[in-house]
């Protein structure tokens, strides 16, 4: 039995073809700075889609674009069939927000805080107590319900956070760098709720630069650069795309790590720097010139995400 | 995979709902349950300080004075400052903190939940709040011998309605100060003098006549009047301009308020 989702609505109704999420062609200026520059991204319903990228790629303004917190400079965003600005009071009725910065009311307990967002989700008065009681069961704060938030610790704050974007069971949920600065630990305990949500057939849109947070628990990754999306597809076809099968890492000094890396990118491969050597990507396609010349890798390793990362995004953050 | 087959689930939203309005509610009600003997005790305090200070101070030599017991002038020009300042303090301080500090109005506004609909919940929880705690030094009177009055059942509704203009002033304040210490300026520039020259303490024709005609657009003064009437029994077609006077303060105000709020909430 889902805890999060209306049954009946999961079973109800056909598969359509139209998008959960439509960004088509969105800029957002800022004065001088251009946030998002032309980002196209759809969302297929019931998909988890991760939003990779680095800071200042404008993950978060993609947010605000989808609840209207941001108003697009041009281009054309529909949220579940509602087109923003115009209809997106409606919009925002029917997703969850999980914002980056922790914002829950701190003089208010566990169980109030839910209450209020009860009230503005619409939950009607009859099931309001029971949505309530449901999702400080998803946050696993039952025993707490009468904590003030002010006393909880970040992890506990963190899924509470969670559970008050989920409390009227929406079908799309935004999460916004749902882990970031917290614990292993308390990482994994988010990750088993969204992998529920995602079971769940709820279509979740996840910004994250985690790329094994990306990795775990996304159906398809978008990354994003400077606005807009990069690549965009499964994590293994991002993979084997950009970054090959095999790795090959390459240790020495400076001038010799320089050396490593202008031969591989003459002989067209990329490459990136991880700390005191040089990552030779995809080293399965290199000619057999080139492996002469560059000696036997000190580490053989598969190729992951992080490459993908790295090579298409940059080697320096702005 | 699953999908819902029609654009819209449930009723179409209005411009206006009021569900903004009861989520502030309950938020504001869970911290009154937690807080009301703090919030009384100030509430009942400070009059009876006013009216010890300056009905009996001044009123033992004034007595009687501008027709009335000097006492009674008072309990009742002070039931406006109270409503000033639950409204225009709370407003300003509690938006300034939620909206910078707490971030609570970037999780508010990521709801179905527009400005406008945020501003006036706001401000009608505040403006009911000084409404019943603008009566406090009306209360703190009779206990020194204001006389009971049927008008006095109206001094509430007074209050709401001072106290809803008032808020909303807090809330375009707060929307519009670069930090929370700019708030000195607006205590000391505008609310200080506004509240001494609304006949408060004494009657504003006492004044220079420049005085006593920017009395006459001070909506604090409107309160003053309208209470005193309504509690000396004297309510006329005169105070239906107090009323419009009150009623275009808190719909200017609504509108200063909504404006810059958006503009410091959305982008």
């Amino acid at each position: 039995m889902p805890i999060l989702q209306t049954p009946s609505r999961r079973n109800a109704s056909p598969v359509r073809t139209e998008s959960a999420i439509s960004i088509r062609g969105a800029v957002k200026r800022y004065g001088e700075i251009t946030a998002v520059d032309g980002l196209d991204l759809e969302v297929p319903h019931g998909v988890c889609l991760g939003l990779l990228g680095p800071n200042g790629a404008g993950k978060s303004t993609t947010m605000r674009l989808l609840t209207s917190q941001s108003r697009a400079s041009s281009g054309e965003i529909t949220v579940l069939g509602h087109a923003l600005p115009r209809a997106s009071k409606m919009a925002r009725s029917l997703m969850g927000v999980v914002p980056q910065q922790d914002n829950l009311d701190e003089e208010l307990t566990t169980r109030q805080n839910l209450e209020v967002f009860a009230h503005l989700y619409r939950v009607p008065r009859a099931g309001r107590v029971a949505a309530v009681d449901r999702a400080l069961k998803v946050a696993q704060l039952t025993d707490r319900a009468g904590t003030k938030v002010g006393d909880l610790s970040g992890g506990m704050r963190r899924r509470l956070l969670i559970a008050r974007g989920l409390v009227h069971r929406p079908r799309l949920v935004l999460l916004d760098e749902p882990t970031v600065g917290l614990d292993p630990q308390v990482r994994q305990e988010l990750w088993s709720l969204v992998a529920e949500l995602r079971s769940e057939g709820v279509t979740t849109l996840m910004s994250t630069h985690y790329i094994e947070e990306a990795e775990r628990l996304a159906d398809e990754c978008a990354l994003m650069s400077r606005g807009r999306v990069v690549a965009r597809g499964t994590p293994a076809a991002l993979i084997a795309e950009h970054a090959g099968k095999r790795v090959d890492e390459h240790f020495g000094r400076p001038e010799r790590v320089a050396e490593v890396e202008r031969l591989a990118r003459e002989a067209g491969l990329s490459t990136r720097r991880t700390g005191p050597s040089v990552a030779v990507l995809a080293s399965e396609r290199q000619p057999e010139s080139l492996r002469e010349l560059l000696g036997p890798a000190h580490v053989e390793r598969a190729a992951n995400l992080e490459d993908v990362f790295v090579v298409l995004t940059g080697e320096s953050v702005e | 995979m699953t999908a819902p087959s029609t654009r819209a689930e449930g009723p179409a939203l209005r411009w206006f709902e009021w569900a903004p309005v009861r989520g502030v509610w309950r938020r504001e009600l869970a911290l009154y349950k937690r807080y009301w003997p703090s919030t009384s005790f100030a509430a009942l305090v400070e009059p009876t300080i006013y009216l010890l200070a300056f009905g009996f101070g001044f009123g033992a030599v004034i007595g009687a004075a501008y027709g009335y017991d000097y006492r009674d002038f008072v309990s009742t020009g002070v039931v406006a400052t109270s409503v000033l300042f639950i409204s225009a303090f709370g407003a300003m301080f509690g938006t300034f903190i939620r909206r910078t500090f707490q971030h609570t109005y970037d999780a508010v506004l990521a709801a179905p939940v527009d400005v406008h609909e945020l501003v006036t919940a706001e401000a009608s929880w505040l403006a009911a709040k000084a409404g019943l705690y603008g009566c406090a030094p009306m209360v703190v009177g009779m206990a020194f011998g204001l006389p009971p009055s049927p008008g006095m059942l109206l001094v509430p509704f007074i209050g709401f309605v001072t106290g809803l203009g008032f808020a909303l002033f807090g809330i375009w304040v707060s929307a519009i100060v670069p930090s929370i210490n700019t708030f000195d300026y607006v205590i000391s520039g505008v609310l200080a003098p506004m509240f001494l020259v609304a006949g408060t303490f004494f009657p504003t024709d006492q004044l220079p006549s420049w005085a006593a005609t920017a009395a006459r657009v001070n909506p604090l003064y409107h309160c003053v009047e309208l209470v005193r009437d309504a509690v000396f029994l004297r309510l006329g077609v005169h105070d239906l301009v107090h009323v419009a006077v009150l009623l275009l303060f808190a719909a200017l105000m609504w509108s200063l308020a909504v404006w810059k709020m958006r503009a410091r909430m959305i982008d």
